[in-house]
């Protein structure tokens, strides 16, 4: 199964990335086999099994209390579309 | 209560929601650095705290381990199994468009704690939940030069480990909120969990308002405050918050369940005896907000077995009321003295040092030097903090040389008013005080031929009073013991020398 174009287009909008034209047909192809796989899961018999949101069951996961490099600056502001004074800058959003 | 009527009328009803930085070095769901407060915006920032796609969340130990103890300390049950949700809601401050939180299975619930307003019974405070969560980045909202507003985002603070602590509703008074803040606060401090600094904003508080008339069992509707940002403004926005609900019930209006913000300096629609703010309604809260929890697949859920729970609790440092209690049990200080003692865990531990110090192997004996330990702590001491400014941890001060101090005035070395001079060069240059004694030739004048010639001196140059005291004037002595006293520079006995001038005086 494949995803139309358009749909993966809007979802990339969503997700503020942006597709070369190539991307979006790899995508495309790769979305649709993710979806498809629903199906698969929709044909399985859960009678009697309690819901999970968890498929690995792994429990207490947890990394120690130690400090790493974060990204340079520079880097992270070139993510965003808009910046100023080193900060990221939007559209002012009323609560 | 400012006013008595209305608390006859209504019982006010008050929940205090805190939210507190964690003191981690790593953030609570990356590796970035936790400590960002000196750091330039956006210098603490990965892809997992900057929300990009494709990232995985790992939880950190301590922070978890941070909050079990912060469990303990306030008595709640710590549940086998707990969980992360995310809570959704779109806001810039939130680079994912969700908070990593703990919904309804929290890693620790239904505490208490027991808070105290002076003059009054010790009382509960339910404590419903500490959770843990993340804390959002930082906004500053700004208008450019065409007057269209926009903000500026930090994601320095994104993901910095957050537990929230919430109350029951339980809190009668602004009077009774205060105290819990600062007994919370003061828990935080003691186990080093945080530094719980309100001004910092590592320790931030929202209270939950209502009224009720008195002997009604249901609640009124619920007012949320925020934006207090010091124990004052929490105080005196609970305290304009009543004001106004009762004002409203009074006149027959219904009180709008919503969230108001804390706005100081401005009007005083309540006179002066109210200090001058008030909360201004931000918005109405339809209901319960829909977040949407649910369970964050990408962290794997937690079980807490006993003995885990058990450790965390061994390793618990002796908290400020068990502290206080053992205070006044083991060397007899009063509640008040006991308090002052107990206030920061640094103070506590300078008392107890010095009390290690002492010599005197009889009770009596350890007894009184840990009543003039605490004397000279809370008295002297604590006066010449508070005069420089300065912390008890910078005091050049040291347990033993204050334990040394007063055992000088306990062998007759010094007498009562040197002591206060020689502890004035101690707290100045940290030197020993048998030293400084020497140095400023502060011994005690022990020998009475020597108080003798000082009297006679006294007695010689004074004719007036000395005629004054002979003739039945018996203040005048008062006049020649304190010019004797001058003449010795207080290195004479009191007693002693008052006991060697009446001789004289009668003689
Ligand atoms: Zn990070």
């Amino acid at each position: 199964m494949k995803l139309e174009r358009e749909a993966v287009t809007h979802i990339a909008r969503l997700a503020r990335v942006h597709l070369t034209d190539d991307e979006i047909d790899t995508y495309a192809g790769q979305l649709g086999d993710i979806i498809g796989h629903f199906d698969v899961l929709d044909g399985v018999n859960t009678d009697g099994i309690e819901p999970t949101t968890q498929a690995l069951m792994l429990r207490n996961v947890m990394a120690d209390d130690v400090a790493g490099p974060s990204l340079p600056r520079d880097v992270v502001l070139d993510l965003a579309p808009t910046t100023e004074d080193g900060y990221l800058r939007v559209r002012a959003v009323l609560e | 209560m400012t006013t008595t009527t209305p608390a006859t009328r209504y019982e006010t009803v008050i929940g205090l929601e805190t939210h507190v930085q964690l003191l981690t070095e790593r953030k609570m769901f990356c590796d970035c650095s936790a400590a960002y407060a000196d750091a330039p915006p956006n210098t603490h920032v990965c892809p997992v705290c900057m929300a990009l796609p494709g990232v995985l969340p790992v939880m950190n130990r301590k922070a978890v381990e941070f909050t079990i103890m912060t469990g303990l300390a306030l008595n709640c049950e710590i549940p086998p199994f707990a969980k992360f949700d995310r809570k959704n809601y779109p806001y810039p401050d939130l680079l994912k468009g969700y908070q990593i939180s703990q919904f309804d299975m929290p890693s620790t619930q239904n505490g208490w704690v027991e808070v105290q307003v002076e003059g009054e019974e010790p009382r509960r405070v339910g404590i419903t939940r500490a959770h843990l969560e993340e804390d959002t980045a930082r906004l500053t909202h700004k208008e450019g030069a065409d007057g269209e507003s926009y903000s500026l985002i930090d994601m320095n603070r994104s993901g910095v480990p957050l537990m929230e602590v919430v109350t029951d509703p339980d809190m009668r008074s602004a009077e009774e909120a205060r105290e819990y803040l600062l007994k919370l606060r003061q828990i935080l401090r003691y186990m080093g969990v945080s530094n719980a600094n309100m001004e910092e904003g590592n320790f931030r508080c929202d209270a939950n308002i209502s009224l009720r008339p008195v002997g009604s069992a249901e609640y009124g509707a619920k007012v949320e405050i925020k934006n207090m940002n010091s124990f004052s403004a929490v105080y005196n926005a609970i305290q304009y918050e009543v004001r106004r609900q009762t004002e409203e019930l009074d006149a027959g209006r219904v009180i709008a369940q919503e969230t108001r913000g804390w706005v100081e300096d401005v009007n005083e629609a309540f006179g002066s005896d109210f200090a001058k703010g008030s909360t201004v309604s931000q918005r109405s809260k339809e209901g319960a907000h829909d977040y949407r929890y649910f369970p964050e697949p990408d962290l794997p859920p937690l079980t807490v077995d006993l003995s885990y729970v058990e450790k965390i609790r061994a390793a618990l440092p002796e908290l400020p009321d068990a502290k206080r209690a053992r205070f006044q049990s083991e060397f007899g200080l009063s509640l008040y003295d006991a308090n002052l003692l107990v206030e920061t865990r640094a103070k506590a531990a300078f008392f107890e040092e010095a009390v290690a110090a002492i010599e005197d192997p009889t009770d009596a004996g350890r007894l009184r030097f840990a009543r003039l330990i605490a004397n000279w702590m809370i008295g002297d001491f604590t006066r010449l903090l508070n005069a420089n400014e300065t912390e008890l941890a910078d005091s050049r001060v040291t347990p033993k040389r204050l334990y040394a101090m007063i055992s000088l005035i306990e062998q007759g070395t010094i007498t009562g008013a040197s002591a206060k001079s020689v502890f004035e060069e101690v707290f100045r240059t940290g030197g020993d005080p048998a030293a400084i004694v020497k140095d400023l030739g502060l011994e005690q004048i022990g020998g009475s031929d020597e108080i003798s010639q000082i009297v006679d001196k006294v007695i010689e140059a004074n004719p007036k009073p000395v005629a004054d005291y002979r003739a039945g004037k018996q203040e005048a002595v008062k006049f020649l013991v304190g010019m004797s006293m001058r003449e010795t520079k207080g290195r004479a006995n009191p007693a002693t020398l008052t006991e060697i001038l009446k001789q004289k005086l009668e003689a």
